[in-house]
């Protein structure tokens, strides 16, 4: 035999270890991609894969107790590590379950791969058993998404997938893969092979608007970060680079909900987060300021209150890595398509080349302005020594945990969320997950288990509302099967408390139905669930308490009776501008008939 | 002072959009489906696959909305995965609309004979005859065919079929 011969064969070899089925294809495709975990739920026409996966070593599989469960935990996950979030679920009532997360993923911009089973393309449009449009269904939830009717297709899909999730704006796709698919043979491609023919993210900025953005900051008088998700996104270095140019410029710095932890709290630069809830100082400061530097935020509704009065006297810059987000709501000055990351280096290599300098006095000036904004002190409260607020609840958690760095927070939606983002501070990205654009109910607990997977010694705690958490608590039984010690702090008030709010200010206190009654004794439930149930009625039992949460390696529902009345300050009205934000319930404030109609 | 609100009650325009994207399954559900989702208009639609070789589809569409709004369509539209380029006829690139139709008019007499005499003078082409219809195919602008079959309509319309607005660019040069 000669040498060429030997190189055929080998060849062919090589060739022949490629052809495998659908099935194993999908397992390969996740391996070559990296992908150590996957959250998911069998059925009928995911069995293959379920086979394939079975046979494999090295990918842990998570099984939720709800589809629902297996999406938010995978962006629990993703959100924590930067690394996409892997779910596999079934057709039909597997994929229909898996619409929320989602369209919770598309809204906050979440990578995720969702790999749904599907009948067999034969009975595709026969109304079969647990058959559904999936990617009709999820078409206008997800960044992309694909039905492979074809094994020759299958890993070049596959891998587009991943590229597609992870690359420019983030964010879910899905693959249907039908049942027969996943048992034909076909040759299997590696991710090196795979060019998609369209797909272009622009992550370069433009350099003449780095020029000019760094001059607009050289001129500003009263200037202002405004950080969003985008920088999370970005990966760590966006949240460092982002710090350097504080350090050179000394500009304050506010985030939406999304971008918390890019920037210090710690820090003397940091103004709170802004918004509905966010503090005075931000707000004002948003309002007031002669520049507004936008990074990676999308001017929401939540953020910008009422658009006409929005931040009337600044330049605006937007660097946003997705064009279609320039000028969305409000008209800027200067747009940057481009990777956070990327333009940032430039901003801080411009600024340092070019030698600029702030303008001193004014800045001083600013920040006289914005030390008296400081001094309202919006988030204080009145505290009691015989309920337990739940600002309380929360400043004693933040305390009990601020030695610690491996502290990840979750949280459900509502006045809970609010509380916990104005008052537990982050120092790091990728420690706090919340859902911000779709506002989901139930997102808390699930990521919880998704992030613990991801650090299995970090301490994750949900920040939870009695409400929220019933909406996806059966995932507590995840947690025990993979011995996940979850914290799920309960503020129970016994509402949904954000509603109950909205109905008192806007609807003259008629509390329809949103009283959570027969509310499950949440001790009881943990002891069922097997985990550690623990309940604190009083602010003097609180630390001991909450020391004991901590100090058991276990998951934990912790049941903390809270002020059912107390309400979420401070706020922008619905319709209300920046400067028009009631600090307590004393402010009044009425809001206007537009105000009402919006959320 | 700029005006920092992006401006919503500017006046509408008309605009025609092409899209060239991969023809992959699902594709047009895509197009149409960003449309309805995010509450833009489509005043007319026009989709074929225009090179089997590459494998991809040219869609036409003409809406109509705020030159905010106009500029939102065409970014979301760059946006989608299957998007290889999105040109604007309207305000960017200078292009040639073209739209065909067919038009069915029933009547005899002189109603009849009056409709052959306007189908000539529009250049529209009889392509079924029978004693008591014709069906005219007539191309051009969209403007054109709408006042060609307000003439008819007093002599006899029974049934209109339009295309849609197909458009390319003047010149030597691609979308």
């Amino acid at each position: 035999m000669d040498k060429d011969d030997t190189l055929t064969k080998a060849a062919q070899a090589a060739e022949s270890a490629q052809t495998m089925t659908g099935a194993q294809m999908v397992i390969r495709a996740l391996k070559d991609q990296g992908v150590t975990h996957i959250f998911g739920y069998p059925g009928g026409a995911v069995l293959p894969i379920y086979d394939a996966l079975f046979q494999v070593e090295g990918i842990t599989h998570v099984l939720v107790r709800h589809e629902q469960g297996a999406v938010h935990a995978a962006e629990g996950y993703a959100r924590s590590t930067g690394k996409p979030g892997v779910v596999l679920v079934t057709s039909g009532p597997g994929a229909t379950n898996a619409v929320t997360g989602l369209t919770d993923a598309l809204m906050d911009s979440i990578p995720l791969v969702v790999l749904t089973g599907q009948v067999p393309t034969h009975l595709i449009g026969t109304d079969a058993f647990q058959e559904c449009d999936t990617v009709g269904i999820t078409r206008p939830c997800t960044k992309h998404n694909w039905l492979v009717k074809n094994v020759g297709d299958l890993s070049r899909v596959l891998h587009e997938a991943f590229e597609i999730a992870t690359t420019g704006r983030p964010g879910p796709v899905v693959v249907d893969i039908p049942k027969d698919v996943q048992f034909q043979t076909g040759s299997y491609l590696g991710p090196q092979s795979i060019h998609h023919r369209t797909y272009r993210p622009k992550t370069d900025p433009d350099l003449s608007s780095i020029v000019k953005a760094v001059e607009m900051m050289a001129a500003a008088k009263k200037p202002v970060f405004y950080t969003g998700g985008g920088l999370i996104n970005s990966g760590p270095e966006a949240s460092a680079l982002l710090r350097e140019l504080v350090d050179l410029t000394g500009f304050p710095v506010t985030s939406t909900l999304m971008g918390l932890g890019a920037f210090p709290a710690s820090r003397p630069e940091w103004l709170g987060m802004l918004g509905m809830h966010g503090t005075w100082e931000a707000n004002h400061a948003m309002h007031d300021c002669d520049l507004m530097i936008c990074l990676g935020a999308r001017f929401d509704d939540r953020c910008t209150g009422k658009v006409s009065s929005f931040s009337p006297k600044s330049k605006k810059i937007h660097l946003d890595i997705d064009a279609s987000q320039i000028n969305k709501i409000v008209r800027v000055d200067l747009p940057i398509v481009a990777d956070a990351t990327k333009a940032l280096r430039e901003m801080i290599r411009f600024w340092k080349s070019q030698k600029h300098k702030v303008q001193g006095a004014a800045l001083k000036d600013w920040w006289a302005q914005i030390d008296q904004w400081r001094g309202k002190k919006s988030l204080s409260y009145r505290n009691s020594d015989s309920i337990i607020k739940p600002q309380y609840a929360i400043d004693r958690l933040y305390e009990l945990t601020k030695h610690r760095k491996d502290v990840y927070v979750t949280t459900e939606v509502g006045q809970h969320q609010m509380w916990a983002a104005q008052r537990f501070h982050f120092n790091e990205p990728n420690h706090w997950m919340t859902s911000g654009g779709l506002g989901t109910m139930g997102y808390g607990l699930p990521a919880a288990v998704g992030v613990q997977m991801a650090h299995p010694d970090a301490l994750v705690i949900d920040i939870a509302g009695e409400a929220s958490v019933q909406m996806t608590m059966q995932e507590m039984s995840t947690a025990i099967q993979y011995d996940l010690p979850i914290k799920i702090f309960i503020l129970n008030n016994e509402y949904m408390g954000m509603v109950r709010q909205w109905q008192e200010i806007l609807h003259g206190k008629r509390y329809s139905h949103s009283y959570s009654e027969a509310l499950p004794d949440f001790v009881k439930m943990a002891d069922a669930f097997g985990c550690v149930g623990l309940r604190a009625e009083k602010p003097s039992e609180l630390d001991g308490k909450i020391q004991e949460m901590l100090d058991v390696r276990r998951p934990v529902l912790f049941d903390v009776r809270v002020d059912p009345t107390e309400n979420c300050y401070p706020m922008i009205p619905s319709g209300a501008a920046h400067n028009e934000m009631l600090l307590s319930p004393d402010d009044g404030g009425e809001i206007s008939d537009a105000g009402k109609m919006l959320v | 002072m700029h005006d920092t609100k992006v401006k919503q009650s500017a006046e509408n325009e008309r605009h025609t959009l092409t899209v060239l994207v991969d023809n992959e399954a699902g594709v047009l559900a895509r197009v149409v489906g960003l449309f309805s989702g995010r509450g833009y208009n489509i005043e007319s639609l026009t989709v074929a696959e225009v090179d089997p070789m590459a494998r991809t589809s040219r869609i036409t569409i003409v809406t109509s909305g705020t030159p905010h709004v106009i500029e939102q369509i065409e970014t979301q539209l760059r946006r989608l995965v299957p998007t290889h380029v999105v040109t604007n006829w309207t305000s960017a690139k200078a292009g040639i609309e073209r739209e065909m139709a067919l038009i069915k008019v029933a009547g005899t007499g002189e109603k009849r004979v009056e409709a052959l005499r306007m189908a000539d003078a529009f250049r529209a082409r009889p392509v079924d005859t029978t004693h008591a219809s014709f069906v005219f195919e007539i191309t051009g602008a969209p403007a054109k065919i709408d006042s060609f079959i307000e003439l008819m309509r007093p002599l006899g319309l029974v049934d209109v079929s339009r295309t849609g607005v197909a458009a390319i660019s003047r010149g030597p040069e691609a979308m």
